[in-house]
Parts: C-alpha cells; structure tokens; sequence
C-alpha cells in the first residue's frame, strides 16, 4: 500500500502544481484579452456602427466580424476595424467625413448580418440611429456668421424634418437675419451627409454616437405645456384674470396698454414726511 | 516531449521517396496545400477578382448566396456573452459542425487554417535550421485557452478574443486588410520557429482546441491497416504535428486497434505520404467492428 501510496502523493502534488501553473498562465492571458476589450468598448466617436447596430454593449457580443454587411453596402463606405484601430477588432464602421451613409431603402448591410447585430427588425431606413448630427460649433458655421451657406440642410436626405433652419435676428447687424440650422433628434438618422458636406476646414456640424449626442430630462420632469395640452385645460389652479395695480381711473390691457384718464383724478398727495435720519445720524457731520 | 521523438537528422520521407516516387511521398501535402490555397483564392477572389463566389470570412460566409458557413467556436463565444444570433448563422453553425463530424473537427487546422501555412512555414525552418530545445508547455494548454476564452466573454459580454485571434485575424486581414495583424502573425511564426516547436498550433490555439472536441465522435480517421510492417524509422513522429497521437495506434498499447482515435490527429496525411511501408491509410473509425482487432496485416485501404 505504501509503495503505491507514495508516487501517487507525488504524482497528485505534481498535478496539482501544474494545474495551478496553467491556470495562473491562462488566467493572466484571460485578464489582459478582457481588459483589452473592455477599453476597446469606449468606441471613438468619429467612427459610426452601420444602420440597425445594436447598443455597443451588444453589438461586441453579436457581432462575429464576418464582413458580410461590409461586401453588400452599395457604396463601399464600411470598414473592419483592425487590430491596431481602438475598437473592437473586425467590427464594421465608418466615418461620416470621409463616406457618409447613403440610406439605402432595402438596407443590404442589415439583411447581410447573419447575427442580428444589425438588427433585422429595422424595416425603415429613416428610423435609424446611426448616431445623432450635433451642430459642433457655433463659431465656424457659417449660417451663426450670418451667412446663407445651408448646406448641411439641403444635403440632409430628411429635410425640413431632420434640420429646419430657425430664423432669429443678428444682433451684430441689427437688421440681418440669421438662418440657424438646427436638428431635430426625433428625424436625424446620423447618416453623416451633413458632416460630410459642411464647407469649413474642420465640420462644424459632426455625427456623434447618440449617448453623447442626446440629453435626457430627469423622469419626473414634466412639460407644463404638454401636459396642459393632454389634459385639455390647466392642471393647477383655476386661471384667474390678473388684475395690475394701476392708478385710479387707468387700466392696463393685455395687448391693448394703458387706458383711461390721467387727468381726472390726480391722486392725492400725501403731505410729504420730513426726512428724518437715522438717530445714530443725527447731529452728526456727515 | 520526450528526445526518442525529435526529428531524425535525416530529412524524414527520404526512404518514402525512394521507396514510392516523389509524388507518391507528396500525395497528400500537395493536396492540402491546394485545399489550404484553394480555399483562400475562393475567399480572395471577391476582393481580387471581383468574382463574388464567397463572401464574408472563415467566421462566417456565404456561397453563391445560398450556403451558410458558420464558425460554431464564434459562436459558441457570442452565445457565452448572452447574445442569441439569427438563424443564418446557427444554421451555418450546424452545416460546419456536421462537416467535421464527417471529415474530422481538426481536419480545420490542417486543410482549411491559414495560419497553418504559417506554422508548417516555421517548423520546416526549425528543421532546416536545426533549431533545437523548445519551451515546454503541455499540449492540453490550449483546452484551458479555449476554457478563458469563454470565461471571458461570459465575464466581458463580448466576443473578447475575437479581438486578439490570430486565426481569424489573418484571414480577414487578407480579404478587408491586414493593418498591424502582420505584427501577430509574425509573432506567432517566429514563436513557433523559436520558442516553441508546434508552439501555436499544437499547444495553445483556442479553435484547434475547440476543434479538437468535436474531432472526438468524427468518422474520417487515420488507419494502420499494415502497423505490423513499420520498421520504426520514426519518420511519421518526425512530421506529425501531434505525434503523441500516433504511439497508442502504431504500438498497439493498451490493445488499441490500428485507427488514431485521439482527438488531436488533424488528418493532415503526411504520415501517410513519408511512409515507406504504406502503415497508414484514410479510412473511417467504423471498420474496426468489422476487422478483427487482432491486426490483420493487409486490410485494405481506402
């Protein structure tokens, strides 16, 4: 017993020792792969996930790096990130400055994803959210400079929806008007054209993934307007006329101004008190 | 790896070659290197040619629009990072897996894997060069590989190692552009040209390993139907990739019958080719039941 005891004790400590060799390998292996992906999650904004990508989050999950939505985009626009891009690795993207999407109406990439990381249940190419155009900088474009430029709103595919441009008045002229473009997040597919085709050096209207792009109102932030409108009335207390305390004999209107006789009945004027100081003041040279 | 298995100073296939002709002693190299490139061009021609034949890469692909190919590891991984894919892919998944229940899984890394191009590259140059000494890790390593790969997609949520694998990396470099994946090629190459002999594929590759596994209930098997002619010229150690799979079936120990059952044998053949006594044969894993165990000196091969 002893003899067979002895080498299997050994052997065991051996086995033991080597498992814990390979598993502390593997696992410092294990811990640099998953740390490398965890950085490689924080997506750079100037890359955008085709049409019908599923949250970041999801996407590195479904995604198996195929290509197959890269091959069928009509217009070449998409890439695979390589290694040495900071992102997921042969995850597909592309960059609205250099090829903008062209929002094809069958949408080939997202019927090319065999995993559904393009998500099949996007139907409608003017529903996607590729990301979200963000006017970047008020002091390049040139419609804030007073210029007609527009071409960010004439090049939108969802025009008039998607960027209205906003007449206000140039306070620099003080009699020009300023045609502000603005993008309403409830159109913008983040398509990319506007960036693609904005005139200055650098864009000053850019795509940016939606989670920073859009803002989001604290859930018990309610809209007065809106809900007096879903409640057919005002919600708080009875709305009462407002009564201005005007002089006897004048009345002020809304949208009418001052009424009513001045003259008539000059208010009485009190005899007027004789100033007093302070009684720390008094007597004293100022 | 013990010394008896080192390879002989003689180039091994030499009496293969005297014994068979040259292409006889190359049947099957020339074969899976036509298969290895062949497979590669079907993927390149796209790209190249503008002859869309296949499209995607060896994660999945899609021939003439009508067959779906799916890597089950790929998925395998996605699953484990709690995504569900569509249909396409699971159904690609199961034609692939069906495929190496047939022909056997490793049969991947042998006639299919770019990378092994690589890997054959630097073992004929460690041989060439007479490298000798390699770093000792076991060869069940790559099972604990595959094991983290998983754990860390479960743990990420993501397809990590997808962002590191030199297996898929190489392949969809060469058909969307390779940037900085030339770097952990050549890592990998002069790795196993230096560090280790079979380092990568034999030791630490996740999709072989993954493979491996599902090579274990594969039909398609090396057979020995002549194991009682070997004259140990140990030429058929010298060129396995994996050659402690062949001991047990060539030596008959422990009353194995003369087929390579061991999950690691990728069916590669060049033990076939540099055997000048013609031990070994494709054939399937059934026989067995059929030919006595005993040995029976000349079945015939398939």
């Amino acid at each position: 017993m002893d003899n067979e005891n002895k080498p299997s004790a050994a052997a065991r400590r051996q086995f033991l020792a080597d498992t814990a060799r390979m598993a502390c390998g593997v696992g410092l292996l294990g811990l640099g792969v998953g740390l490398y992906s965890r950085h490689a999650q924080a997506f750079p904004p100037a890359a955008i996930r085709p049409p019908g990508a599923l949250p970041e989050a999801e996407f590195s999950a479904a995604c198996i790096r195929c290509g197959m939505c890269v091959r069928d985009c009509p217009f070449n626009i998409l890439h695979l990130a390589k290694p040495e891009e900071p992102m997921s690795t042969g995850t597909p993207y592309f960059v609205a400055r250099q090829l903008p999407c062209e929002m094809c109406e069958d949408i080939p990439c997202v019927k090319a994803c065999p995993t559904g990381a393009l998500d099949h249940s996007l139907k409608d190419i003017n529903k996607s959210k590729m990301g979200l155009a963000v006017l970047v900088d008020h002091e390049t474009c040139l419609n804030f400079l007073g210029l007609r430029c527009d071409i960010c709103y004439r090049v939108c595919p969802v025009i008039d929806k998607a960027i209205t441009l906003d007449p206000q008045s140039n306070a620099r002229t003080g009699k020009h008007t300023l045609f502000i473009p603005v993008v309403h997040s409830d159109h913008c597919t983040g398509c990319g054209k506007c960036e693609k085709a904005c005139p200055t050096e650098i864009a000053s209207i850019k795509v940016l993934p939606l989670y920073m792009a859009k803002g989001q109102l604290s859930s018990h932030y309610r809209l007065g307007w809106v809900e007096k409108e879903k409640a057919g009335g005002s919600l708080v207390a009875p709305e009462v006329e407002h009564k201005y305390n005007m002089p006897e004999g004048m009345q002020y209107e809304h949208g009418k101004g001052l009424s009513g006789n001045p003259g008539a009945v000059p208010p009485a004027p009190t005899p007027a008190q004789p100033a007093t100081l302070p009684k720390a003041l008094q007597g004293s040279r100022l | 790896m013990s010394p008896t298995l080192a390879p002989s100073p003689a180039r091994p296939g030499a009496d293969a070659v005297a014994a068979k002709g040259w292409r006889a002693a190359h049947k099957w190299l020339i074969l899976r290197r036509s298969s290895q490139i062949g497979i590669l061009l079907l993927f390149l021609a796209g790209p190249w040619f503008g002859v869309w034949i296949v499209k995607g890469n060896l994660n999945f692909s899609y021939t003439l629009n009508f067959l779906p190919l799916t890597d089950p590891y790929v998925i395998l991984q996605s699953l484990a990072a709690r995504q569900m894919p569509e249909k396409l892919a699971l159904i690609g998944a199961a034609i692939v897996l069906l495929l190496y229940l047939l022909v056997g899984g490793r049969s991947y890394c042998a006639w299919v894997c770019p990378v092994n191009l690589l890997t054959d590259l630097a073992y004929w140059l460690r041989v060439r060069l007479g490298i000798k000494g390699s770093a000792h890790i076991s060869r069940p390593t790559r099972y604990w590989v595959l094991a983290m790969t998983l754990v860390v997609a479960a743990l990420t949520g993501s397809i990590a190692w997808e962002m590191v694998n030199p297996v898929s990396m190489t392949h969809r470099g060469l058909l969307f552009g390779i940037g900085l994946a030339w770097a952990v090629l050549l890592a990998v190459f002069l790795f196993d040209l230096f560090v280790m002999r079979h380092g990568w594929c034999g030791h630490l590759c996740p999709v072989g390993a993954f493979y491996s596994l599902v090579g274990k209930l594969s039909v398609a098997r090396i057979r020995l139907p002549a194991r009682a002619a070997c004259n140990d010229c140990m030429d058929c150690f010298a060129v396995c990739p994996e050659p402690q799979v062949i001991r047990p079936a060539l030596k008959a120990i422990a009353g194995t019958p003369p087929l390579i059952l061991e999950a690691n044998c990728t069916n590669c053949g060049r033990c076939i080719d540099v055997c000048s006594k013609d031990v070994f044969a494709f054939g399937t894993r059934f026989k067995t039941r059929v030919a006595p165990v005993a040995g029976v000196p000349q079945a015939a091969p398939k």
